[in-house]
């Protein structure tokens, strides 16, 4: 329905975006996330009316909207600081597109009082924004833009000015709105975190460039790239050495873990396989990893049924989050540290503390493991 | 930086000297005003040279009696109101223009606009003069309006530019989101929020036209003065007591003038 | 707007850069020969003299209502916030007055019969009354009390921003008075000090009506010499090469400023939290 293609995008000597091409569903959440200055803002300026690209096209509904100026296109936007007209009461907000045409007054306060009940904002119509919290005055906003039945809603960041409690609200109330509209919302936002929770799809960028499209679920599990895999979630790095590619399968390839020890896993989409030998990055997910009791003199070793590799590691820090708790353990077979996400529900193997040697566990049947070649690991924002 | 109230408790007490300075400059300034609203009332008593002063109206009676010096008011509000409106106009135009220049015009631009305000009048004065002798035009209140147009347009730029900075840009681009059309964006949102610095501009405008000596002195040729320059010419040409109730009611009108002026600025604010 | 600065600014003063380079012709009517004579005559001692009391006075100015200024912007900015508001419109209300009609103010504390005489003579301390007017002096404390607060708004500003904890800092370390004025607040003012030397310098420079109504014959300054050119001597084109050279003095002062304050205030923006 929203179609992006091959959308550039050029700053003087800045290159916000390189050949941007997504496809919108109707009626989805799409998030698009990155750091900031990755050009995530620029590309709902482009949907949105505000920026042309230097080449690409936006199609909406079959139409090519690539020229058409903000006020003729059926998009509207959600503005990161809500942009509420200060000299405007907020009935006159939200009714400022029916106002700019020739409807009667009365018709008017109809359909404002209905998108302001939309918002749960009703009697409210004749305050002064300025005398709105924050959070009233995004659903004013919200309220402004679907007033206009836009095709679809962009929204620039809009959380990103409300605290935390307020911003867990406001996202489900978000996610509740966009489900009873069926209107395709795009969301942009810094925060991985807000996008896995409300999105039916989503987008990471980084500098410009799309890395990977998906559900948050495959994102995550899955991520293409070494960025998406650090942007979402934390994730361990260890440099391993790469074997051979896996004959079974296309997308898996083996990798020397320790001399001994041989590790099946998932290659990052795309890339040209290096040379056997080639130092690379594995990539594995700190809840995807568990830790056991040792017992004495355990060796690496994978189980009788092959599902699982166990090695012997020594706890160096452990922290408390309340639900789980961070442990950090060297594990000499990887000549590095790992961290391990333990849910609290269930106990610790017996004795754990600063110190103890217990083995780590991780499940091969499962495919938790990514490859990448070796780089440094990304740093986010640029 | 610290909090405001934290600046309150850690505002040092300045050095007496510093205080005895400030006095001193106070004094300075404020002086001469006082000294024309006395010398408005009093009048030398003419009992062998000794200073007797007597309380007197008679030069606020001369005054109005003064047809050159009513004249010459008439003349200055005349002038200013039409200085204020062109600036005005200009000036809006012209700050609008500026801000939503791109980034090659605008250095330039800016200059160009700041020119009035860095030159002497002195220079404004008399690079007019040539020019418009250059153009055939002939000196007279027509001139002198020109002039101070092109000396205030400066002053008011600035002012609405500073406003325009401030506000959102995004407030233009949420009206053109919602359908309205750039001319509707520009008439239903952006002038209604800039219409008090509109309001200051045009006040500053009129102001700096109606104080204005340089410009006028060089560009009204033999047509009539304003009333500064009148006032100029009264003083070169002997001491005439008239002029002291002359500022004093000058002073008394600004004054009026500012207060309610600040008022109606509490007033918006409240709003 | 453009269109009318271009037709109304630059169009003029593009003239008087052209006129600079004519000549007057004897019947008063413009030579339209270009040579470079005009500048040439205003090397004479004579006209050097007056540009050289010009600069004189406009750096004594100067001088002064920084001295002045300074102690005034620090207690302003030092005050409650009650009362600054009120200061500053103290400082700002002369300029609700009309220019000449302060300029004459000063002319008649000054006179004969003016207050301060009358001060000198009621109380004995002098049989003859002192001759102030008509005279440089005159002339400057004109420009000083005119000019103070084009001097003391820029150094407020400045010191509005402070972070004044950094004085009892150097408290804490052991300064006190002197040295705390000279070491710590003299060179965080220096931008204000600098935006201010422009402001006050090169209009004083270019000053025309105070040297006029209260120097009299013997104080001519560049404003005055250039005035005279065109309105009495009618030699248009002397006169447009004398502006020039006070435009360009103007630009190098204030080209000289940038200068001295632009590595200043970039050491300024670290040091000043915030």
């Amino acid at each position: 329905m929203l179609s992006i293609r091959q959308i550039n995008k050029r700053y003087g000597s800045h290159q916000a975006l390189k050949d941007a091409t997504l496809e919108l569903e109707p009626g989805e959440f799409f998030s698009i996330l990155g750091p900031s200055g990755c050009g995530k803002s620029t590309l709902l300026r482009i949907l949105g009316g505000f920026e042309t690209p230097d080449s690409g096209s936006v199609w909406l509904g079959g139409v090519d909207i690539t020229r058409v100026p903000p006020h003729e296109r059926p998009t509207n936007m959600v503005f990161q600081r809500y942009a509420l007209f200060p000299h405007l009461s907020v009935a006159a907000n939200v009714g400022f597109s029916l106002s700019l045409g020739r409807m009667t007054g009365a018709e008017r306060r109809r359909y404002v009082d209905e998108a302001l009940a939309l918002v749960a904002m009703e009697g409210m119509g004749e305050r002064r924004v300025q005398s709105l919290s924050g959070g009233q005055q995004q659903r004013v906003a919200l309220a402004r833009a679907l007033i206009c039945k836009p095709k679809v809603l962009l929204l620039d960041e809009p959380l990103s000015a409300l605290d935390l409690q307020l911003r867990l609200r406001m996202q489900a109330e978000l996610r509740a709105l966009q489900r009873r509209l069926g209107m395709t919302f795009v969301f942009v936002t810094h925060d991985q975190s807000e996008a896995l929770s409300m999105s039916d799809r989503m987008a990471v960028v980084n500098r410009g460039h799309i890395e990977q499209v998906g559900s948050p679920a495959a994102l995550y599990d899955h991520p293409a790239t070494d960025f998406v895999a650090s942007f979402l979630g934390t994730m361990n790095r260890v440099t391993v050495q790469y074997s051979a590619p896996c004959n079974q399968s296309s997308d898996h390839v083996w990798v020397n873990l320790d001399g001994s020890n041989r590790l099946r896993a998932r290659w990052s989409q795309g890339r040209p396989l290096p040379a056997a030998g080639t130092p690379v990055t594995m990539l594995v997910r700190p809840e995807k990893i568990g830790l056991r009791e040792a017992h004495s003199h355990e060796a690496s070793v994978v189980s009788t049924d092959g599902r699982e590799l166990s090695l012997p590691c020594q706890v160096s820090d452990m922290a408390f989050h309340g639900a789980t708790t961070q442990v950090t353990a060297h594990v000499a077979n990887l000549a590095t540290s790992v961290t391990v996400t333990h849910l609290n529900r269930d106990s610790l193997p017996a004795g754990l503390s600063l110190g103890s040697r217990v083995q780590l566990v991780i499940r091969l049947d499962l495919d938790h493991v990514l490859i990448a070649p070796a780089i440094p690991p990304v740093t986010t924002g640029g | 930086m610290a909090s405001s109230l934290g600046k309150e408790h850690s505002r040092p007490r300045p050095h007496v000297v510093a205080y005895a300075v400030s006095l001193v400059c106070y004094a300075l300034m404020l002086l001469p005003l006082v000294a024309i609203v006395f010398y408005s009332v009093l009048a030398p008593s003419s009992t062998d040279g000794d200073a007797a002063w007597t309380l007197t109206l008679d030069w606020y009676r001369d005054l109005s009696n003064d047809d050159q010096i009513m004249q010459a008011l008439a003349t200055s509000l005349w002038v200013a109101g039409a200085a204020s409106l062109g600036a005005t106009i200009l000036g809006v135009s012209g700050a609008l223009a500026l801000h939503q220049s791109r980034v090659r015009f605008k250095g330039p631009l800016s200059v160009l606009v700041a020119l009035p305000l860095a030159l002497p009048e002195l220079v404004l004065g008399l690079a007019s003069v040539i020019w418009f002798g250059t153009l055939g035009l002939n000196l007279g209140m027509s001139t002198v309006i020109v002039g101070h147009i092109t000396l205030t347009t400066a002053y008011v730029v600035t002012v609405i530019n500073a406003r325009l900075t401030d506000l959102d840009d995004a407030l233009t681009d949420a009206a053109l989101d919602l359908g309205a059309s750039p001319l509707q964006a520009l008439w239903r949102v952006t002038l209604p929020l800039l219409t008090p610095a509109i309001g200051a501009g045009a006040m500053m405008a009129f102001t700096l036209s109606f104080d204005d000596f340089m410009i006028s002195f060089f560009t009204s040729g033999v047509d009539r003065d304003t009333l500064p320059m009148r006032i100029y010419a009264m003083i070169r040409f002997g001491i005439n007591r008239e002029i002291y109730a002359l500022s004093t009611v000058l002073i008394a009108v600004t004054a009026v003038g500012m207060v309610l002026s600040a008022a109606l600025r509490r007033r918006s604010v409240i709003n | 707007m453009t269109l009318w600065l271009g037709l109304f600014l630059v169009g003029p003063l593009v003239m008087v850069a052209l006129y600079s380079l004519l000549q007057r012709g004897p019947y008063g009517e413009i030579v339209w020969h270009f040579n470079l004579a005009n500048y040439q005559r205003a090397l004479d001692p004579l006209y050097l003299r007056v540009y050289a009391k010009s600069l004189v006075l406009a750096g004594s100015t100067t001088g002064i209502c920084a001295v002045l200024g300074l102690p005034l912007a620090y207690t302003i900015a030092t005050s409650s916030k009650r009362w600054q508001p009120t200061l500053l419109g103290l400082l700002m209300l002369p300029f609700l007055t009309n220019f000449v009609v302060r300029v004459y103010a000063i002319r008649l504390i000054l006179a004969a019969e003016g207050p301060i005489n009358l001060l000198l003579l009621g109380s004995g301390l002098t049989t003859e009354p002192w001759l102030m007017t008509d005279s440089a002096f005159a002339v400057a404390l004109g420009m000083v009390t005119n000019y103070l607060p084009f001097m003391v708004l820029p150094i407020y500003v400045v010191f509005e921003k402070f972070d004044f904890t950094i004085i009892d800092a150097a408290k804490d370390l052991g300064a006190r008075g002197w040295p705390i004025f000279r070491r710590i607040i003299l060179p965080l003012a220096r931008p204000g000090l600098i935006s201010g030397v422009s402001l006050v310098f090169v209009p004083v420079l270019g000053e025309y009506t105070i040297p006029d109504l209260l120097g009299g014959a013997k104080t001519l300054m560049l404003g005055g010499l250039i005035t005279e050119q065109f309105l009495r001597v009618r030699d248009w084109p002397f006169g447009a090469a004398l502006a020039m050279i006070l435009v360009l003095s103007m630009v190098s002062v204030m080209g000289l400023m940038r200068l001295v304050g632009d590595p200043a205030t970039r050491r300024q923006r670290g040091f000043i939290p915030g």
